[in-house]
């Protein structure tokens, strides 16, 4: 079971009350007409998938019901931090260098 | 080699089983290969296999970081069906049952494979007309698959709670007679063994760090633990972290890993006949030839490789399979582990070319790899041998996400794979 911070209620709470959002920070194009078939596939389906700590979305569905952002380490399953959802995307060096956590493999 | 027979068994039994010999050797690496596989569970052993057998390239290694079939082959619930919506699907599945069903004699291992049946049940109005569109579009494609009512579903399988109160009551299932189980281990250490007689070398604890690509930007080889390793072809069969092998030839794919979870009870004397799967609440049953219940989860919300997942799943299962078979309420499970496996956006597997001259993958199976285990390995086998598709894999290619030539097998009935 995951113990998930939500950033808005201030409080460390069981997975089940979050739903997962996917992959953090990938921005809709801003002019979608102008994009190629490769940037598209880029923009729908590719993700990082990294092995060690992913920036992702979780919303406090049985809570607040806010989305936020995470960095969690795929490998631990261990959260770095929690971040409000309008927050910018912490620094990863210093979030690596704070905990026990290996720099990510790719 | 020995070569198994009833006369081989009797021998040993009689000289006290003291004279069995290794099955394969524990391969060192050469310098230099004509095909690298990249994961030796048992889709990249049984392309060796193919390679070996049906193409004649046998100057082959299938390289592994740990064990063979240590990873999602070692991890599955062993189910076989073939019963997929799509016509590429379906091609594709029951051209793997097809193997599936001489492939003892093809290796001359015994895999167990297990024709039981398949049931899978229907408990809400939506269940019960995606799976009969499923039954038509099966019986179109010659794909055996046919609809009982509660009733008939409970004298197929016992143990079935058909009551109207159920908390998952059971309007009706689909039943495919050809489908069943196989022993996984079998299957990867039969395909190893057949493999490595025909020359290929097995080179496991040798971890894959990168592909290395030459300055027209062909593959030359793989970077392991064990040094660097020449290469004309290499194919990629990795499941979880196929992602993370592509990304160091410089190939982003459409893949996200997540661990999915299964379980065994205590063993006992033998009570379920058949395979059922539930896929509306995710709780998939069957009982091993040991005697073990073996239960199967549905994946984590979020991705990972730890090949743990959390608990609250295998809660949910299990409280769904007592809710359906009441009798084993009182079962203790003695095992749960978590298999990484990756997914792609459509659910469909990717088996093919890539934009690296001389780099092939196999990948995406999600939560349904096992199954496919002789397709896939004979499709890729034949993709890397010739350097083209074979017309069964030809639409799962990896461009399919750039085109948007989909095969939504998730979208289409919201079922497990």
């Amino acid at each position: 079971m995951l113990l998930i911070h939500c950033p808005y209620c201030d409080e460390t709470l069981p997975e089940l009350e979050f739903t997962y959002g996917g992959e953090a920070h990938i921005a809709r194009p801003e002019n979608p007409a102008d994009k190629t078939d490769d940037e598209w596939r880029d923009f729908l389906f590719i993700r990082t998938n990294v092995k060690g700590p992913h920036f992702e979305r979780w919303r406090h569905s049985h809570g607040c019901g806010r989305f936020f952002n995470a960095v969690r380490d795929t490998v631990s399953d261990r959260f770095l931090t929690t971040y409000k959802a309008d927050a910018p995307r912490p620094d990863l060096a210093v979030l690596v260098k704070n905990s026990d956590v290996k720099e990510p493999s790719k | 080699m020995t070569h198994f027979s009833a006369l081989s068994l009797l021998k040993n039994a009689l000289t006290g089983q003291k004279n069995w010999q290794a099955q394969w050797p524990d391969s060192q690496p050469k310098s230099e290969y004509d095909v690298v596989i990249v994961g030796a569970g048992g889709h990249g052993l049984g392309a060796a296999h193919y390679l070996a057998k049906e193409h004649g390239i046998t100057n082959v290694a299938v390289i592994d970081k740990g064990w063979l079939g240590g990873g999602n082959t070692g991890r599955n619930t062993t189910i076989i069906r073939s019963n997929y919506l799509y016509d590429e699907s379906a091609k594709l599945y029951d051209h793997a049952l097809d193997l599936w069903e001489g492939l003892s004699q093809d290796l001359n291992y015994n895999v167990m494979f297990s024709r039981r049946g398949v049931l899978m049940l229907a408990h809400n109005v939506h269940d019960v007309q995606s799976f009969q569109r499923h039954i038509h579009s099966n019986r179109l494609n010659g794909v055996d698959n046919r609809w009982l009512s509660p009733q008939e579903a409970q004298e197929f399988c016992p143990p079935l709670n058909i009551s109207p109160n159920a908390r998952y009551p059971v309007m009706g299932g689909a039943l495919q007679m050809r489908a069943g189980t196989a022993r996984h281990d079998a299957v990867a250490w039969g395909y190893a063994r057949s493999a490595s007689q025909r020359g290929v070398d097995i080179i496991q604890n040798c971890p894959v760090t990168a592909i290395r690509r030459g300055p027209d930007g062909a593959v030359e080889g793989v970077e392991t633990a064990k040094g660097f390793i020449r290469a004309k072809k290499v194919a990629v069969s990795a499941a979880g972290h196929t992602s993370v092998v592509m990304d160091s030839a410089g190939v982003r794919m459409p893949l996200e890993s997540y661990p999915l979870q299964a379980l065994v009870s205590e063993p006992v004397k033998p009570i379920f006949p058949c395979v059922v799967m539930s896929n509306t609440v995710h709780a998939y049953i069957s009982q091993s030839d040991k005697g073990e219940l073996v239960i199967g989860s549905g994946t984590d919300q979020y991705t990972s490789y730890s090949q743990r997942g959390g608990l609250p799943l295998i809660e949910h299962t299990v409280a769904a399979i007592c809710e359906i078979f009441p009798i084993f309420n009182r079962m203790r499970m003695l095992r749960k582990w978590g298999g990484i496996v990756d997914v792609t956006p459509d659910r469909s597997p990717i088996i093919g070319t890539t934009p690296v001259p001389g780099l092939y993958v196999n990948c995406g199976w999600g939560t349904g790899g096992f199954k496919a285990t002789p397709g896939a390995a004979h499709t890729l086998a034949w993709t890397v041998a010739k350097g083209t598709p074979h017309d069964i894999n030809a639409p799962f290619t990896l461009d399919r996400f750039r085109t948007g030539r989909l095969i939504d097998e998730a979208a289409a009935a919201a079922v497990a794979h």
